[in-house]
Order: C-alpha cells, then sequence, then structure tokens
C-alpha cells in the first residue's frame, strides 16, 4: 500500500490548493546597530548564536528557486551585521534568484559593498529614519547614522547598484514627506517606497508617539500622487498608506501563502514577516523539513488559503479575493482573533472602535519612543 | 499616456534589469528591483532585441522584416509597451550618438 500525500486543508479543513511562491524574504540576522521603535521584527528577537550558516541559506536558496522563487530580499536585522554576507549573497546568486539588499548602511564601509557587487547583488535598498541628521539620529537611536547613510548612498550610485530609498512615515516625520521625496532623487534613486508605520510588535508599542492624524494621511496621499506625475519616468513611488484610516483593509501579503514567504534568523519559516504574533499557531523550520514541504503541506502556510475559512462579512463579500479579509496579524491585534475580519476594513463590526483608538492615538501629545532592542532575559 | 520615447532613442535594459527564464514555470521574465515581471512572446521578442546600440525605429524595422508585420503597427507598440516600462524606470533610454 502507498502512503497517499496528505490533501492540504484550511484551519477548517477545507481543501486548499497551493500556489507557487515569487519572492522570499530572508531576514538573515535579527542583530542591527540602530533601534526603529516601529522595527518590523518581532518582539522576541532572535539570538546570534541561534542563526543558520551561509551553507545553511545556500541549501534553503536552492530549495526556493526550485519552488518557483525568483526573487530574494535579503534583510534583517541589519544583513551587514553577519561577516559572511558576501557568502551569502553568492550563494542565492548561485541558486539563480535576483537578490535585493535591504540595509541601513550602517556597518558596511565602500570596500564591503564592492565585494558584495562581486557577489552579485542585484538591487540596494537604503532605509532613511528621516531628511536631517537631528531626526535621523534620533529615530534610529543611532548618533551619526545620517552621516553614514549619506555616504553610503553615494558609494550605491557610485559603484552603479539600482538605488531605492526605504522611507517610513508617521506622526513625527509625514510633513516632512516633500523633502523625502527630494532627498530620494538627489541620492539618484530609481524609486522610493514610503511606507507608513504598521501598528505591529514593536510599533504597537509605539502608538501614542507615531499614529498618523488623518490630515497627515490625506496630505501624505496628496503628495504621493502629485510627486507621481511630477517625477513620471525618473523616480517610481510605491506607496503603503496608513491603513487604520482606510475604508478597506490592505491585501496583506497579496493572500496568505500565496506568492512570498520569509525565513528568520535561526531558519522558522513564516507566511509573513509578523505571522509570529500569532500565539497559537506553529511554524516549521528548513533544518527540519524541505522549504517545499513547509510551503505545500504546513498547517501554518495552509491555515488560511483560499477563501472558504473566512467568516462574515468577508465570506460574502465582494472584495473577498481582492483583499483576502485583510491582515490576519492585524486581526489578532486588534480583535484577538486571527481569523476575524481585519478590524480596519470598514464592513468589521470592530471598525469603530479601531477608528476611536487610531484618532485617540494621533492626538496624543507624547514624542518619546520605545526604541528595540534585545532582551535582557539571559 | 505621453510617450517617454521617440524613434531615434536608444532604449536599454540598465544595471539591476534583466531577463530570465523561469525554469519552473516555463515563462520569461523581466527581473527588476523588487518586480518579476511575466513576459508574453511579443515582449519577450521586444526586450530581447534591446542592445544599447540601435535606436527603437531601427529595431521595429528589424522585427517588422523579421515577422512579416507592418512597421507602424510594430512601431506604435514598442513605443507604449517601452513607455510603460520607463514609468516603471525598468527601460532606460539614451539619445542617438
Amino acid at each position: 500500500m502507498k502512503d497517499r500525500p496528505a490533501q492540504p486543508a484550511d484551519i477548517d479543513g477545507n481543501p486548499v490548493t497551493p500556489g507557487l511562491p515569487m519572492a522570499m524574504l530572508a531576514e538573515i540576522t535579527h542583530r542591527c546597530p540602530l533601534a526603529c521603535p516601529y522595527c518590523s521584527n518581532p518582539v522576541e528577537l532572535v539570538r546570534a548564536g541561534a542563526e543558520i550558516s551561509a551553507e545553511d541559506w545556500g541549501r534553503v536558496f536552492r530549495q526556493a528557486a526550485d519552488l518557483g522563487v525568483l526573487q530574494v530580499h535579503i534583510s534583517g536585522g541589519e544583513p551587514g551585521a553577519r561577516r559572511d554576507l558576501a557568502q551569502i549573497v553568492a550563494n542565492a546568486r548561485d541558486a539563480g534568484l535576483y537578490v535585493n539588499l535591504i540595509t541601513s548602511g550602517i556597518g558596511i564601509t565602500e570596500a564591503r559593498l564592492r565585494e558584495l557587487d562581486d557577489a552579485g547583488v542585484d538591487h540596494v535598498q537604503l532605509s532613511l529614519q528621516g531628511i536631517r541628521p537631528d531626526m535621523a539620529d534620533r529615530i534610529s537611536g543611532h548618533p551619526g547614522s545620517w552621516d553614514k547613510k549619506m555616504a553610503f548612498a553615494e558609494w550605491v550610485t557610485r559603484i552603479g547598484f539600482p538605488l531605492t530609498i526605504n522611507a517610513v512615515v508617521h506622526r513625527q516625520n509625514m510633513e516632512r514627506l516633500p523633502e523625502m521625496l527630494d532627498l530620494a532623487e538627489r541620492l539618484g534613486a530609481r524609486r522610493i517606497e514610503v511606507a507608513t508605520v504598521q501598528f505591529h510588535g514593536w510599533a504597537d508599542l509605539n502608538r501614542d508617539a507615531l499614529m498618523p492624524t488623518r490630515e497627515q494621511a490625506a496630505f501624505a496621499r496628496k503628495i504621493v500622487n502629485e510627486g507621481r506625475l511630477r517625477l513620471r519616468g525618473r523616480m517610481v513611488i510605491d506607496y503603503v498608506p496608513a491603513d487604520h484610516h482606510a475604508v478597506y483593509p490592505k491585501a496583506c501579503m497579496g493572500g496568505w501563502g500565496s506568492t512570498g514567504l520569509n525565513v528568520g534568523p535561526d531558519g522558522t519559516v513564516l507566511p509573513c514577516h509578523a505571522a509570529q504574533s500569532i500565539p497559537w499557531m506553529r511554524f516549521e523550520n528548513v533544518q527540519d523539513r524541505s522549504l517545499s514541504d513547509i510551503w505545500h503541506l504546513s498547517d501554518s502556510f495552509n491555515a488560511f488559503r483560499g477563501t472558504a475559512w473566512m467568516p462574515e462579512p468577508c465570506q460574502s463579500c465582494e472584495r473577498k479575493n481582492v483583499d483576502f479579509g485583510g491582515c490576519r496579524c492585524q486581526a489578532m491585534a486588534l480583535a484577538g482573533d486571527a481569523r476575524a475580519t481585519d478590524p480596519v476594513c470598514s464592513l468589521s463590526p470592530l471598525h469603530a472602535g479601531v477608528v476611536e483608538a487610531a484618532e485617540a492615538s494621533a492626538a496624543a501629545t507624547t514624542d518619546s519612543l520605545v526604541y528595540r532592542r534585545m532582551s535582557r532575559s539571559d | 499616456m505621453t510617450p517617454l520615447i521617440a524613434p531615434a532613442d536608444i532604449p536599454y535594459l540598465p544595471r539591476g534589469v534583466r531577463l530570465q527564464r523561469d525554469r519552473v514555470r516555463d515563462i520569461t521574465v523581466l527581473q527588476a528591483p523588487e518586480r518579476a515581471m511575466r513576459l508574453d512572446a511579443v515582449g519577450e521578442a521586444i526586450l530581447s532585441e534591446l542592445d544599447g546600440i540601435r535606436s527603437m525605429a531601427s529595431i521595429a524595422a528589424a522585427l517588422a522584416a523579421r515577422y512579416d508585420a507592418p512597421e507602424a503597427q510594430i512601431s506604435a507598440d514598442m513605443r507604449d509597451f517601452l513607455t510603460g516600462l520607463i514609468e516603471r524606470r525598468m527601460v532606460f533610454v539614451k539619445g542617438a550618438p
């Protein structure tokens, strides 16, 4: 008798059909010289001793390419905190992947950047925390970060890498968005990603200091729309709006387990970078199981695939294949239930409370920040 | 859509943008910063011709001869297709030397 392959099923046992992933986020370390108060890493950070080796990453990249992944985003923490970053990059290119390097620019010298060029980095994304030294250094919690970043941007364009600027916007800097666009253009960026802080994890600890006002969200939208017209053919603007002020939720990950996956520093595989905020969900590790098995067969990836698991009002909503019920981690954070309709959706029964809480946070007068750091528990 | 390329301009794929065979899906994709774009046969035929030497007009003439198609139609299709990619900064343009 042959073993029958397990039929993938969602959280309620409905059969699902996994597609193929296009992109993988490789968070190769959680170590970082910066301490941004909205860091997207989990609040429980992985320590250096638990990081998987460059050789392990090579195996993961080959498995990812076999699975259909075309691009890898090598990120962290700060990926430059790993001395073997160039080897990791070379392993990704050997596997046939397009390599995006997502960096703070801190701790990578010009000589090292040239090594990364030789190793095959295709594209560099540099994060900026402000348009001037005072704001940049305060938000990043790293004195001198601004000067280092400006030098780094110059090396990037001197070597010839395509450059994207990553700018996270929030209440304390949203008025500076026009100047941020100017700065990105001056630095020679082909693209800028303007992302409003997503209030999970570290950022949620700083809601009262970072939540934008409704007026700021409208201002940012206007600046982005004008900028796209003015900069057409010169610089691309990608924009993640403030979803607490939106009518419908964002289509997180383009649908759970549909096009992307995330591998953490210790080899844990996640359907999205914030998935560990769902406390009951169990995740698998590339040290124990192949990426293909994890993608196709694991409970975590199958849990919210398809649409059969959706509750009302999502189940009968015509947008269920547009925004997929929104963000599972946000449902967890705001409704206390990862299966719920994302409460930022105007159709959610919890929506009025979300808006009220967002407006209360936006009206808060505090500017003081809780910075990201490793716990001191051991 | 205002065109972002004229017939005498030379279109090219800048650093960080390349054509790649997707062996899993058995298609050709255009790889670019944070984007992998599926190409149809026409898109692949056009982008495979970009050599950084010939102008759009000269490539259109070559494609018209090869596929026995009206050159005016190919020029118009190329102009629109490349304008879309120039907007996304996936194709760059330089003037004639």
